[in-house]
């Protein structure tokens, strides 16, 4: 018996425009609306859209089929502005009662590891967002890039969740298998661990021609899942949305993958799907995981060192915490948004030097030349930012 | 292998880059014959030729300390053989213009030819290439043109001249392949030179990085460094106007400008108008030993070239340990990615990125170090392998 337990990650940042520190002073945007539209709209054009109406097709017609989302406050404020008819096909979706939304932070941010009151707030925000737009109360959370650590599971616990999402990384489970639930060390709410292999087969090999399994055929790897049978509980298949294509383009026949799937999958009778808070409800933990250091989904050392490796980022990302005070004082809702919308983990990435020049995935995924170009652009409007702080009136005393 | 100049005889790029490259190849088993204009003192791994010393075992050594180089115009080198002093110190060892040098050379190339045995003939540089055309009729044995600079880059595409052109188009023509030291000189041979793709390999140039030591980044002072020839092609006058515009915001900053030229008055001039004359300080020509010591000193080394085929300061920089800005217009620009990296025009972007270096220590740390590495990968040992391919690849079986 298999549960097969499908995550999908949307998310899109407000990227920053060119920012000189001669603009220092200007009125100039800190963010680069005509990209971001664009992105947006060419990314929904490939992948959201396509990829969202293959799902209601394959929810209608398998009223068994089950998937669950965690989608960005920042991509749903995009969405609402640039491409609504997104928007629209995500509650579509919603609609048909087989789809769960998770909770994360509002900005896709690494608040957790600097403020707590901060994190509160955001993972707030998304909640009330994810509650107006989807009429749901999302019971489980998951981090941005799935960063985790016990700490975090129990600081959940305590905001109400009955889950958390992990990567199923070897060094924390030892000899243990990703497929069965887990509990986070002295805590009393389910831990989902990713299946790294069978999720990353699709999100990264999939169109990989030097891999000995191209080309990956839905029998081939509906075979690797019932595999499981006998020897796991569940199967956690998490991974970006954009992966349906943008990361796999159309031509590598991605879709087509994806639509014969659940059928196949289905073909086995000991098959079915779950949400994460059905495969909560339906399995106990069968032990104890502790993650002391934190742990992601990123890259192949599923560490924080894509956001937090260097001194840049670390340098950055002190810098834009440290004001945290100074923007609450002012009790400006726009300054707490723009103060917001630099938390976006996307911007500490983009600063990343590792592999950099070998053409790896940052590279790819970054609006600069550099990881040395997002670093100046991030400072400079820092501290246009800082100056506007300075410059606000106070808030009158309530 | 037919050159123009070679340390410790040598004042630029050219010279550098023929010493890296045979030392390496000779590592691989290249056996070299290294034509020179000029006696030079045989290093250990190269037999040097000279045409106008007649025994080979033993070199005279002639001290040449010529402002003679591959980077004059055709114009200096007129007002150079023409001043007295000239004429007093190096009495009639260069013809009475440059043309007539590099016809000169040409006509020794023959004999030479017919007296070394070989497989391939390496002509380094328009200066060689009619010598090297000389020595393929003498021998018939295949030509490669290595194209470390052209008169594009030397002007800016003004005033070329047009004997220079010639010979440079004639060179690459009549070679069986042509070697760029860039992918940005292989566009540029293709679009000016009218050089088919299909006989272009580029070999990007290294650096020895033994000479160098880094012990992580630490600055004390605010230094900003321009080293290189001061002519148009290599952009100081754009960096004088960003030093400008970074002394608006950081008032703390100096500048150094490392080098002699042309344009050294204009530029001086310049910097009492720009207002910042009291912050940039003029050194003059550096020789080796202080060159490296100005990069060690720097901050950051911006190489602000208007038309740059390769760049191998950037590389030096690098290895000791400093962070560097380049053009985009220049060849170092494909091999570094650990460097920031600006269109040579766009002096309010290079002040940005010169501010944003000197306030922030880890950015330029992070520069520092990984580009350190990056330099250091980019040895002679590579573009000498690749050469040896070459070798292999015109031979006629």
């Amino acid at each position: 018996m298999v549960d097969v337990c499908f995550y999908f990650q949307v998310h899109q940042p407000y990227r920053l425009g060119q920012y000189s520190v001669f603009d220092t002073d200007s009125q100039k945007h800190y963010f680069h609306t005509a990209k971001n539209r664009e992105v947006l709209k060419r990314v929904a054009r490939k992948s959201y859209l396509p990829t969202n109406k293959i799902l209601l097709g394959l929810l209608k017609k398998h009223p068994e089929f089950k998937i669950s989302y965690s989608i960005s406050g920042v991509a749903l404020e995009q969405f609402e502005e640039y491409a609504p008819q997104v928007l629209q096909s995500f509650q579509e979706l919603n609609d048909t009662g087989q789809v769960e939304m998770l909770s994360e932070t509002y900005y896709h941010s690494l608040a957790f590891l600097y403020s707590k009151k901060e994190f509160d707030d955001q993972v707030k925000l998304h909640r009330d967002k994810i509650r107006k737009l989807f009429k749901q109360r999302p019971r489980v959370f998951r981090n941005t890039e799935l960063i985790y650590t016990t700490e975090l599971a129990h600081h959940v616990q305590g905001l109400g969740y009955k889950g958390i999402l992990a990567e199923g990384w070897d060094p924390i489970l030892g000899w243990r298998s990703p497929n069965f639930v887990y509990r986070p060390a002295g805590a009393n709410i389910s831990l989902l661990l990713k299946n790294y292999r069978l999720s990353d087969d699709i999100a990264f090999r999939f169109s990989n021609q030097g891999w000995k399994e191209w080309p990956l055929s839905c029998e081939k790897y509906a075979s690797w899942v019932n595999s499981i049978n006998g020897n796991g509980e569940i199967v956690n298949l998490f991974m970006d949305y954009e992966t349906f294509g943008e990361h796999q383009w159309a031509q590598t026949g991605i879709f087509n993958f994806l639509q014969k799937l659940p059928e196949e999958l289905l073909n086995h009778q000991d098959n079915s799907f779950l949400t994460p808070s059905e495969v909560i409800k339906k399995h106990k933990p069968v032990d104890e995981v502790h993650v002391d250091q934190p742990l992601s989904w990123a890259d192949t050392d599923r560490d924080i060192s894509a956001w937090l490796g260097n001194s840049m980022q670390h340098k950055a990302a002190h810098l834009l915490f440290e004001l945290e005070h100074d923007v609450r004082k002012l009790k400006s809702k726009k300054l707490l948004d723009t103060w917001r919308k630099l938390q976006t983990s996307d911007h500490l990435y983009y600063m990343c030097t590792k592999w950099f020049g070998d053409g790896d995935v940052h590279t790819y995924f970054s609006p600069y030349d550099s990881p040395y170009d997002a670093f100046i652009t991030f400072m400079n409007v820092l501290n246009d930012f800082k100056r506007r702080l300075h410059l606000a009136p106070m808030a009158p005393i309530q | 292998m037919f050159g123009w100049e070679f340390p410790p005889s040598s004042s630029g790029g050219l010279g550098t880059a023929c010493y890296g490259l045979t030392r390496s190849l000779t590592r691989l088993g290249d056996d070299i014959t290294f034509v020179l204009p000029r006696p030079c003192p045989n290093p250990s791994f190269l037999q040097i030729v000279s045409p106008y010393v007649k025994t080979k075992s033993r070199v005279k050594v002639v001290k040449v300390d010529s402002p003679i180089t591959p980077y004059m115009t055709a114009e200096e080198y007129n007002e150079f053989v023409t001043s007295s002093g000239a004429k007093k110190k190096y009495g009639n060892l260069y013809g009475k213009d440059l043309f007539a040098e590099v016809r000169r050379f040409a006509s020794y190339a023959r004999e030479i030819a017919l007296d070394h045995e070989h497989d391939v003939i390496h002509a380094h540089d328009w200066l060689t290439y009619l010598a090297g055309i000389e020595a393929k009729k003498a021998s018939g044995k295949p030509l490669i043109a290595h194209v470390h600079a052209t008169e594009f880059d030397r002007t800016g595409g003004n005033s070329l001249n047009s004997f220079v052109y010639e010979i440079e188009r004639k060179g690459m023509h009549a070679a069986d392949l042509v070697i760029t030291v860039s992918k940005y000189t292989k566009e540029l041979v293709m679009k000016h030179y009218g050089v088919p793709e299909h006989k272009i390999r580029i070999v990007h140039n290294g650096a020895l990085p033994h000479q160098y030591h880094f012990h992580g980044y630490e600055r004390r002072a605010k230094t900003v460094l321009f080293l290189g020839r001061l002519t148009l092609q290599k952009g100081p006058d754009y960096f004088l106007r960003a030093a400008q515009r970074v002394s608006e915001l950081d008032p703390e900053a100096r500048f150094v400008i490392a080098g002699s030229g042309d344009m050294e008055p204009r530029l001086q001039d310049q910097a009492k108008k720009l207002g910042i004359a009291d912050k940039v300080e003029f050194t003059g020509f550096l020789r080796d030993k202080k060159t490296q010591e100005a990069f060690r000193i720097a901050s950051l080394y911006v190489m602000p070239s208007v038309s740059e085929p390769f760049g191998i300061t950037a590389l030096e920089s690098l290895l000791n340990g400093t962070p560097v800005i380049v053009s985009r217009q220049s060849g170092v620009a494909e091999v570094i990615s650990h460097a920031l990296k600006v269109d040579f025009w766009d002096i309010t972007e290079l002040a940005n990125k010169i501010v944003n270096v000197l306030q922030h220590p880890e950015l330029a740390e992070n520069l520092a170090e990984n580009g350190h590495l990056q330099a250091r990968a980019q040895t002679w040992n590579g573009a000498a392998e690749k050469c040896h391919e070459l070798y292999a690849e015109v031979q006629p079986w």
